[in-house]
């Protein structure tokens, strides 16, 4: 299996988008896709259509009814995957080796903006009978998995607080990073905690954004581009829901990263990969996912020897990942893509991507893209 | 779109229903497994021989969960594996298998389990009131439309543009509960005539009471899998060979309602794949979709069976009886069936396949049957979803 990723584009990733609605935040991030891929256009040149988006988010119930237009599907196959972006993209490449499709475009967005009771939305997504809890905290569940994953790592406050002043230093060179600062441990440290032993610089902050991607099968992507990123493989999995799931490791992740990395020939990652663009919503779920994606036996030891930062042996999130752009919700997983293409295109040679939806979801998909 | 010869064949081996009925009480979880282990059963397989699932549901709302495939991904046997939810509003239900085939014939998967969920009935006081943010926030949910008020629209220019009457739509509410009483699942098989139809309270003119389907729970699944696992368990597959899906644009309101030109072009995508050119002769069965009587026709129409406007003529023939030359929804339909919205999309794929497996019971139409069509219909009267099938 090899899919190309011939154009990205773009909108948005501030805390609020003022000017544009998400439609048209979606349009001129498939705008700016389409000129990306080398000027294509939709109408004629792409076969299938995938939109990522949850009707609560939107406000708006069959919120896929919205889709079509922004980005130059009506009237076609265009379709909805209720999930993060980065499992939009396992059902673009679906279309493509099926032989359903040759182009395939995959839009997320995100517009927490415009949601006044974010909390409560969340506590919808738990089991109505014996899942919704009234925690007044959203972040409580990443508190108890974050309890036990330090507990099993040995990791401390320090640590943590080591992946926020790397990702939201690191987010000074992207564009996209709304929330880059130059912070110490101890400007970390010093802040209450929001949830224990979470502080809200360990927890990223909700961006309004947009992202489109064009995906092509390996016969046309060089029609369209001479440097295409191409998807060696990729995978999506569910550990359980809350009440089942297992907490302190990123189950999910581990099964989705094992498939991923057999469709793309990955027998040792921490010595294939040479950067990782993982999810870090919360700043222990970067370690932790790096653990699950095979980078790291141990984590913690790893990041303390700068094994994660810049010029280190695997770079983790060197943009900056959710703590330094914003997490854009459905959009997050293929945040963290647009971030993996522009590093290849800079001379990264293959990295691994890998999603969560966030609290209290127990979903997240792995990439494996090279240049 | 390439020819059906390079596609990697893809069977259905099992089908699950549960009871189609209001006020189910397991929960949505619980009938999502109901029917999840029916279809199992039927294909002869145990949930650690799946290694995909796909899940669809209408809107959130019903439920009154947020992320609904999350939370319905426990009951549909997702458990630590590939799980997702696909959506296009009501077409929903046959975008599910839709997808479970091309979860196979991209061969990321070997065997899926496609299941389609939908409890209404919780919502209060009435379901229509879950459709009042269905709108363009902005320009059309201030004037509280609801889906029977469009819907009449839509009816009143099918009627007015093929100077169809209503007598002749109410034939289909009458064929299809009628075909009702033979499916075990049916929650409104009824013996009605005509007569019935137009006497029954005035909804929205032109639409009775049971020109509409009713208010349901259910849950659908089904068995998908490659070539190679199907011979192994079964020596009657049922093929999947061409599947085809469009959304039209979102402004409903600038749209010619009277033909679903968004269904036209899902027909011709599936046509082509599977090598259909004349659907009016090659197709043995179909289940077009029936939330109201007249989308019946509309949908006939749209899928190339009938030339526009003549579907009701067909109809008054008996082409689409039991007995007759192209069955059309030989299950009794949502009209009969129930329509809880993504499953009633699903049960309409799996009666097309127990009707060419041959194992359709009472509901077995009288010819003998090679090629069936299910098709759903949903989103602001813009999506529609088609599947071919073949014994």
């Amino acid at each position: 299996m090899k899919v190309a990723i011939i154009g990205i584009g773009w909108y948005g990733f501030r805390p609020s988008v003022r000017e544009a609605s998400f439609r048209e935040m979606m349009y001129e991030a498939a705008v700016r896709a389409y000129e990306d891929a080398g000027g294509i256009n939709p109408r004629t040149d792409v076969d299938t259509f995938i939109s990522c988006q949850e009707d609560f988010w939107e406000g708006i119930s069959i919120s896929d009814e919205f889709a079509p237009d922004p980005i130059g599907g009506a009237m076609r196959p265009t379709m909805t995957v209720s999930g993060d972006g980065l499992q939009g993209v396992v059902h673009g490449i679906m279309h493509i080796t099926s032989g359903l499709a040759d182009v395939t475009v995959v839009e997320a967005h995100a517009k927490p903006s415009d949601i006044l009771t974010m909390d409560s939305i969340t506590e919808f997504a738990y089991d109505p009978i014996y899942g919704r809890i009234k925690a007044k905290n959203p972040h409580f569940l990443a508190g108890l998995d974050a309890v036990k994953f330090m507990k099993k790592y040995n990791a401390t406050r320090e640590d943590l607080a080591r992946v926020v002043v790397k990702n939201k230093g690191n987010g000074l060179k992207n564009p996209r990073a709304s929330f880059a600062s130059k912070l110490s441990i101890s400007d970390v440290l010093s802040r209450e905690y929001s949830v224990y032993p979470l502080s809200d610089l360990d927890i990223s902050n909700y961006v309004d954004g947009a992202v489109v991607l064009v995906l092509a099968s390996e016969d046309v992507a060089r029609k369209f581009t001479d440097t295409p990123v191409w998807i060696e493989g990729a995978y999506f999995a569910s550990d359980s829901s809350m009440e089942f799931s297992s907490l302190g490791d990123a189950l999910y992740t581990k099964i989705a990263a094992d498939s991923a990395y057999k469709m793309a020939k990955i027998h040792s990652p921490k010595n294939q990969f040479d950067s990782a663009f993982v999810d870090d919503t919360y700043s222990y779920k970067e370690l932790q996912h790096v653990a699950a994606l095979g980078l790291s036996e141990d984590p913690v030891r790893d990041l303390r020897e700068g094994v994660f930062h810049i010029g280190g042996k695997i770079p983790v999130n060197p943009l900056g990942g959710h703590l330094a752009t914003g997490r854009a919700l459905e959009a997050s997983g293929l945040s963290l893509v647009v971030d993996a293409v522009y590093f290849l295109r800079e001379g990264s040679s293959k990295s691994v991507v890998s999603s969560w939806r966030g609290v209290p979801t127990f979903t997240g998909g792995v990439l494996v893209v090279s240049r | 779109m390439k020819t059906n010869l390079f596609y990697r064949r893809v069977a259905v081996i099992g089908a699950g229903l549960t009871l189609f009925k209001r006020r189910i009480v397991e929960t949505p979880r619980e009938m999502s497994w109901v029917a999840a282990r029916k279809a199992l059963d039927e294909a002869g397989l145990e949930l650690k021989d799946i290694d995909c699932v796909v899940i669809g549901s209408a809107p959130d709302a019903f439920d009154g969960v947020h992320m609904k495939g999350e939370y319905l991904a426990h009951g549909s046997g997702g458990v630590r594996k590939m799980v997702s939810r696909v959506f296009v509003g009501g077409a929903t239900g046959v975008m599910v298998p839709i997808s479970a085939w091309y979860h196979v014939a991209s061969g990321l998967c070997q065997s899926v389990l496609a299941v389609a969920e939908e409890k209404m009935s919780p919502a209060r006081p009435h379901p229509q009131s879950v459709f009042r943010y269905i709108w363009d926030p902005i320009t059309e949910k201030p004037l509280n439309p609801n889906l029977i008020w469009i819907f009449a629209m839509e009816m009143h220019r099918y009627m007015y543009v093929n100077k169809v009457k209503k007598e002749d739509i109410a034939l289909v509410s009458v064929k299809n509960k009628r075909n009702a009483i033979n499916n075990p699942y049916a929650q409104a098989p009824a013996n009605i005539t005509v007569d019935d139809v137009l006497k029954s309270e005035v909804l929205v003119w032109p639409v009775n009471l049971l020109d509409v389907s009713p208010v349901s729970d259910g849950a659908a699944a089904m068995v998908i899998t490659s070539e190679d696992i199907a011979r192994r368990y079964t020596d009657t597959p049922v093929w999947i060979e061409g599947v085809g899906w469009t959304l039209d644009n979102t402004e409903w309101t600038g749209r010619e309602l009277a033909y679903p030109r968004y269904l036209e072009h899902a027909a011709r995508m599936a046509y082509k794949m599977a090598g259909i050119e004349r659907p009016n002769k090659e197709l043995d069965v179909i289940e077009p979709y029936d939330p109201f009587d007249y989308k019946e026709l509309h949908h006939i129409e749209g899928l190339m069976v009938a030339k526009r406007g003549e579907a009701v003529k067909m109809l008054k023939e008996g082409v689409f009886d039991m007995d007759g030359d192209i069955p059309s929804s030989p299950s009794g339909g949502l009209l009969g069936v129930g329509n809880p919205i993504a499953a009633a999309g699903l049960m309409k794929a799996i009666s097309i396949y127990w009707q060419l497996k041959g194992t359709a019971g009472k509901m077995q139409v009288k010819k003998p049957v090679h090629t069936g069509l299910a098709q759903a219909w949903g989103d602001l009267m813009q999506a529609s979803t088609v599947v071919v099938m073949r014994n």
